[in-house]
């Protein structure tokens, strides 16, 4: 289990400032950019019933849908 | 004592002679619409309607996109989240023709009957076109017979009839907003280009989707504006988007274009172009949420883009369908498109 330390809208540590606008856009309209695990920014496809996003250190994780 | 001259009212001058003879708005008549108070959007909307069931029939067109090759442009559209030019966090990547074909099929399984390959270019080169080529050629061996637009930037003569040869009907080229503010949103090449680039899509007989963006910047004069060049560009479809301020892009502070000012622009539109097929594009789940998407249908919208966007998400699909099943409006065919 990875640990979410980081915001992967932002890309700035989670226990630093406020995320809500961040939290927002990835609710509604915006795939991961950073890395929740380390914040790299990320390799990401975005399809039209998903996206998959690649990190170089932590690997690939991809949309639910 | 002696009256006060009497208004002529816009959209009385509208329903003459947009609705009664298709002829699209002026430049001041769209400015006087994108005026109007809030308590005159029911009426506008209402009207706008009216001119797309009459200009255009009932159905929608649906529409799925995706990215063949993201990011990395060396252009500096200042809304564009692709741009190399700005610290924006989304990095190169190019789908495959195997994504290409699942995502062509994906699009194809919504009922859609437009699928667009896009890629974040200047203009094709060698490669992107032979991918492209390669791409079209395994959707028809999947069996799929959508039909394939492209967006792939600036084109020379040569690109055009490579495109025309493969089986391209439809080339997106925004022109992104009125000429006269588009050197402020973009000044690595000019309106002219994107213009010169439309005219040789409609010689060489590919239908011509050009649109653009609001909430750049522009006032609701170059708005006014945009729309009758776009008008006089007779497009056969009209994709609307409003700005998703991206983060590290020049734009990434502008605020989301409110949904009255949209819905407002969307009517006007409609009467500017009241044959085009104009498309909901990206920005719509900021700016509106659920319920807005659904005035737009009802208020000049005859088209969709289902799914995902290029970079950004979008409701799912089915959210979309279920809506259009809801509005009793049917969704355009493909044999009707033959
Ligand atoms: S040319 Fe297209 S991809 Fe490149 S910066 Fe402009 S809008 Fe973005
Ligand atoms: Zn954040
Ligand atoms: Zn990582």
């Amino acid at each position: 289990m990875i640990a979410l330390v980081y915001c992967s809208f932002c890309g700035k540590e989670e226990a630093d400032g406020d995320h809500a606008v961040c939290r927002q856009r990835l609710s509604v309209i915006d795939p991961p950019r950073y890395c929740p695990a380390c914040a790299r920014r990320m390799v990401v496809q975005v399809t039209p019933d998903g996206w998959t996003a690649r990190c170089s250190r932590h690997g690939e994780t991809a949309s639910a849908r | 004592m002696t009256a006060a001259p009497e208004q002529i009212d816009v959209l009385d001058e509208a329903r003459e002679q947009v609705l009664e003879r298709g002829v699209g708005l002026t430049e001041a008549q769209v400015l006087k619409v994108l005026e109007l108070p809030e308590e005159r959007i029911p009426d506008l909307l209402a009207l706008a309607h009216e001119v797309r069931e009459r200009w255009c029939g009932p159905e929608v067109e649906v529409e799925g996109i995706v990215s063949l090759k993201t990011g990395g442009c060396p252009e500096d559209c200042h809304f564009c989240s692709q741009s190399g030019q700005f610290p924006s966090p989304v990095r190169s990547a190019w789908l495959d023709i195997p994504g290409l074909v699942r995502a062509a099929r994906q699009t194809r399984d919504t009922g859609a009957t437009e699928f667009c390959i896009v890629a974040a270019v200047r203009g094709p080169d060698k490669r992107l076109l032979s991918q492209v080529r390669d791409g079209i050629k395994a959707i028809r061996e999947d069996g799929n017979d959508i039909q394939i637009a492209c967006s792939l930037g600036m084109l020379t003569q040569e690109q055009v009839d490579e495109l025309v040869a493969m089986g391209v009907h439809r080339y997106n080229h925004n022109l992104e907003t009125a000429r006269s503010h588009f050197p402020n949103v973009v000044t690595t090449h000019s309106w002219e280009e994107r213009w010169d680039t439309l005219r040789m899509i409609r010689d060489a007989g590919m239908e011509v989707c050009c649109g653009g963006i609001i909430g750049m910047g522009e006032t609701l004069a170059q708005r006014a504006e945009f729309a009758v060049q776009l008008a006089e560009l007779e497009p056969d479809e009209v994709p609307l988007n409003f700005l998703i301020p991206n983060p590290g892009t020049p734009y990434e502070n502008y605020p989301v274009v409110e949904g009255a000012e949209a819905l407002r622009t969307v009517g006007a539109f409609r009467l500017a172009l009241p044959r085009t097929i104009l498309r909901f594009a990206g920005g719509r789940e900021l700016t509106f949420g659920d319920l807005g998407a659904k005035q737009g249908m009802l208020g000049g919208i005859n088209a969709i883009i289902v799914g995902n966007y290029l970079t950004n998400l979008g409701r799912p699909a089915q959210q979309d369908l279920d809506m259009l099943e809801e509005l009793s409006m049917p969704i355009k065919a493909l044999s009707q498109t033959l």
